[in-house]
């Protein structure tokens, strides 16, 4: 039976298929599906982790102690999970460990480009890259054996055009679920210099074994055609070249490392013209190159950004495509702070006060866009803290009119350090914590500060004041983000007192509450504008008539335009 | 249909063109074409402007449409149309639901909702179809069913039988509102004649 699925989805079947035990992850954009694709599969066990390390050692662990195993990121989460990465590359582990990488050339929703290919080569591990949602799904199970048949974690790496699109999969009856005894053997588990040495051997011997193996493996295959021009491809880009130059022979690489160079010698020897396309890095070009083979890659496409069919077809042939009517001037419509997000009070606050925001990665991030525009820096998950402590050793006087600001999901993802290092150093940097209790962006993940696990079981919450007051914050206080009176006072209130400080904004996200509230009305309105400085999609102003108007179908009635008019003029329904 | 068929949906977040692409996938799978869709998560999800892509026909390789490689446009909101109109093949069709959604960059000032939308569209596409999506989705029993208005619209334009349509909407809508939805779905046909 064939059906259709997101190489996501696609992936969780694989999941389902090949006998996986453990599954763990932190969510990011394009690899979030993954996981909960696989919470529908009751027989695997699957967790969200606080961060990508976290959830990378949760997996060698149980693949160490003899189930097979699963961790799923989006590119930057390797950033996160490289360093047990890179070392149990050295000991292998017991039963299979495949760490999937969600790549994002294009930028969809992420904060930069990264090609990771560049990590398996820098770890030393096998690397498979699927082309649709079938492959997707048996990469699965091919990675599964060459982890257990070679000793070693495997990666699996998709991008957003694999992740995130539908293509018809072929369902099998899954396998059984075997799970190994547990066995001691320190030398092999225990990473000291000396064990670590005899493992760094192995690691070259293993990749030698693997070199071999990418000569034959079934994903690396020629389809010969044209021998006038010969592509060698992998990925997505494999798609857009079948499309583009239907007459090319190609060698598709499905095991991209170690690469195998005799079936590269023979395809390039059976070819006049041979190019590699691939998006990003020139990470195989690099390869053939080494290999002593004249190739054209780089020169012809960019480094950057997402290929396509058009692309490939131009710079091959050099004949030009069909010529594009120009697109018509249109306003942009970015994503925003959903009505009655509890965000939107907190960021209007900021940009009143004038102060400088150290930012993080969320929903909130949208901060940084007008109208509120409200955020100078955001660098990676959990920068928000510690960068504001270097600011203010570089700038002491700043630190009165300095915050960051980070949500739930990303403080206890990485920002908890950061507030430590605030304390054990001195620094006086005011840290707002936005609690919406859920981790919202990637489309409302449970986290330990939730109360729920993945599987849906109750977990305890970690309780914030707590946590914030162990790492020696003295002052921590909660507010209502929609008391906007207040909100103001406690902030003005802890940048002025030299010690640091926690405000936790404690309301839940607007899209996961059950909304009572009824839309707001207007009435003799002045026609001042205030209320549009909240960027609230619900309010839009009328000129003909001089008059805001609430959007009744859009409006939660949360209030917050009450709060910025001077004039009365917003009112909940039913008030005089 | 030895050729590929390639289908953008164009919208708002919010405006169920993800469940529109599903009826619409699962009534071409039921041809026996081969059937690709690819759609842009992430930041999207908040009030962006969102696009649903699908492509049909015998081999079809790339999940990706380009510009100029449309041979039918349906936007769920009119800027929405403005925005991607020159996805359009030249002789391809547009169908536009008359609907407005007024971006945030409108609302706070810094930009424009363009006046000219539907007479552009009419000059430089030959084939366009508009109409009140919103209005005959309330006809029918909710404003929400628009997006299977619309995909009535498009079904007169494909060449599947009336049945596999009416087997996509039992199984992807739930019972108690499929009949509003086979209801709004027929006044999308009707429209179309």
């Amino acid at each position: 039976m064939k059906t259709l699925m997101t190489g996501n989805a696609a992936i969780a079947r694989g999941v389902y298929e090949y006998g996986v035990g453990v599954a763990s992850a932190y969510p990011g954009t394009p690899s979030t599906e993954i996981l909960e694709n696989i919470v529908k599969y009751p027989e695997i066990y699957c967790q969200w982790s606080p961060n990508e390390k976290v959830a990378m050692e949760v997996g060698i662990g149980a693949a160490i102690a003899g189930a097979r195993a699963i961790v799923t990121m989006k590119m930057v989460g390797v950033n996160v999970a490289a360093d047990p990465l890179f070392t149990v590359a050295y000991t292998g582990t017991r039963a299979g460990l495949v760490l999937v990488s969600a790549d994002d050339p294009g930028m969809h929703s992420s904060q930069n480009e990264q090609d990771n290919r560049l990590y398996a080569a820098f770890a030393k591990i096998p690397l498979l890259e699927p082309s649709n949602s079938q492959e997707a799904k048996d990469m699965v199970g091919l990675a599964m054996e060459i982890s257990e048949n070679f000793d070693t974690p495997v990666m699996l790496r998709t991008t957003t055009r694999i992740a995130h699109s539908q293509s018809l999969v072929e369902l099998k009856e899954p396998m059984e679920r075997l799970v190994k005894p547990f066995e001691k053997d320190p030398h092999k588990y225990v990473m000291l210099p000396a064990y670590g040495r005899a493992r760094r051997l192995i690691v070259e011997e293993r990749m030698q074994k693997l070199a071999k193996f990418s000569e034959t493996v079934a994903v690396n295959y020629m389809e010969m055609k044209d021998p006038s021009i010969g592509i060698i491809t992998s990925g997505i880009s494999y798609q857009y070249v079948k499309e583009a130059l239907p007459q090319a022979s190609i060698l598709k690489l499905g095991l991209t490392n170690p690469m195998p160079a005799a079936l590269i010698n023979e395809f390039a020897a059976k070819v006049s013209k041979l190019y590699v396309i691939e998006e990003l890095e020139p990470y195989m070009e690099k390869e053939i190159r080494l290999l002593g083979i004249e190739v054209i890659g780089k020169e012809l496409f960019p480094p950057y950004g997402e290929l396509s069919v058009r692309m490939i077809s131009e710079k091959v042939t050099g004949q030009k495509g069909i010529s594009v009517a120009k697109p018509f001037d249109s306003p942009l419509r970015p994503p925003v702070m959903c009505p009655g997000c509890p965000h939107r009070g907190l960021f209007y606050t900021l940009k009143h006060l004038k102060l400088i925001v150290s930012g993080d990665i969320g929903c909130y991030t949208l901060g940084a866009m007008a109208p509120l525009e409200a955020m100078d820096t955001c660098i990676c998950m959990g920068a928000s803290i510690s960068g504001a402590l270097g600011m203010e050793k570089a700038h002491p006087e700043n630190a009165e009119k300095m915050v960051s600001v980070i949500g739930d999901s990303t403080f206890l993802h990485s920002g908890i350090t950061g507030l430590m290092d605030v304390v054990y150093n001195g620094g006086h940097t005011t840290t707002i914590i936005l609690d919406n209790s859920i981790t919202a962006m990637t489309g409302h993940q449970d986290n330990p500060s939730t109360g729920k696990t993945l599987m849906g079981q109750p977990a305890p919450k970690v309780d914030f004041v707590a946590l914030c007051k162990a790492l020696g914050v003295k002052r921590v206080s909660e507010v209502d983000p929609f008391d906007l009176k207040r909100v103001k006072d406690v902030i003005k209130t802890e940048l002025a007192i030299p010690e640091p400080s926690v405000i936790i904004t404690r309301r839940p996200c607007a899209l996961i509450i059950k909304n009572t509230e009824k839309p707001l009305q207007v009435q003799d309105c002045t026609g001042c504008k205030m209320c549009l400085k909240l960027g609230c999609p619900a309010l839009s102003f009328d000129e003909e008539n001089k008059t805001a108007l609430v959007d009744q179908a859009l409006c939660t009635g949360c209030g917050l335009c009450i709060e910025v008019c001077k004039f009365d003029a917003l009112r909940k329904a039913g008030d005089a | 249909m030895s050729k590929i068929t390639n289908i953008l949906l164009v919208g708002v977040g919010g405006q169920g063109t993800i469940l529109a692409s599903k009826i619409l996938t699962h009534a071409a799978l039921a041809q026996g074409y081969e059937v690709k869709m690819s759609e842009i998560h992430g930041m999207a999800q908040r009030g962006g402007s969102v696009v649903t892509q699908v492509r049909m026909g015998k081999d079809v390789y790339s999940p990706v449409i380009e510009p100029g490689e449309a041979d039918f446009i349906v936007a769920f909101e009119q800027l929405e149309a403005y925005r991607w109109s020159h996805f359009l093949k030249k002789d391809g069709v547009l169908i536009v639901n008359t609907q407005k959604i007024v971006p945030l960059t409108v609302l706070i000032g810094a930009a424009t909702y363009p006046e000219r939308i539907l007479s552009d569209l009419k000059e430089r596409v030959g084939r366009f179809i508009e109409l009140d999506g919103l209005e005959l989705a309330s006809e029918a029993g909710n404003a929400k069913a628009t997006n299977v208005v619309l995909m009535g619209v498009l079904s007169k334009y494909m060449d599947f039988p009336e049945d596999s349509w009416q087997n996509a909407l039992m199984a992807r809508i739930p019972a108690k509102l499929l009949e509003l939805n086979k209801k709004a779905f027929a006044s999308g046909v009707a429209k179309a004649k």
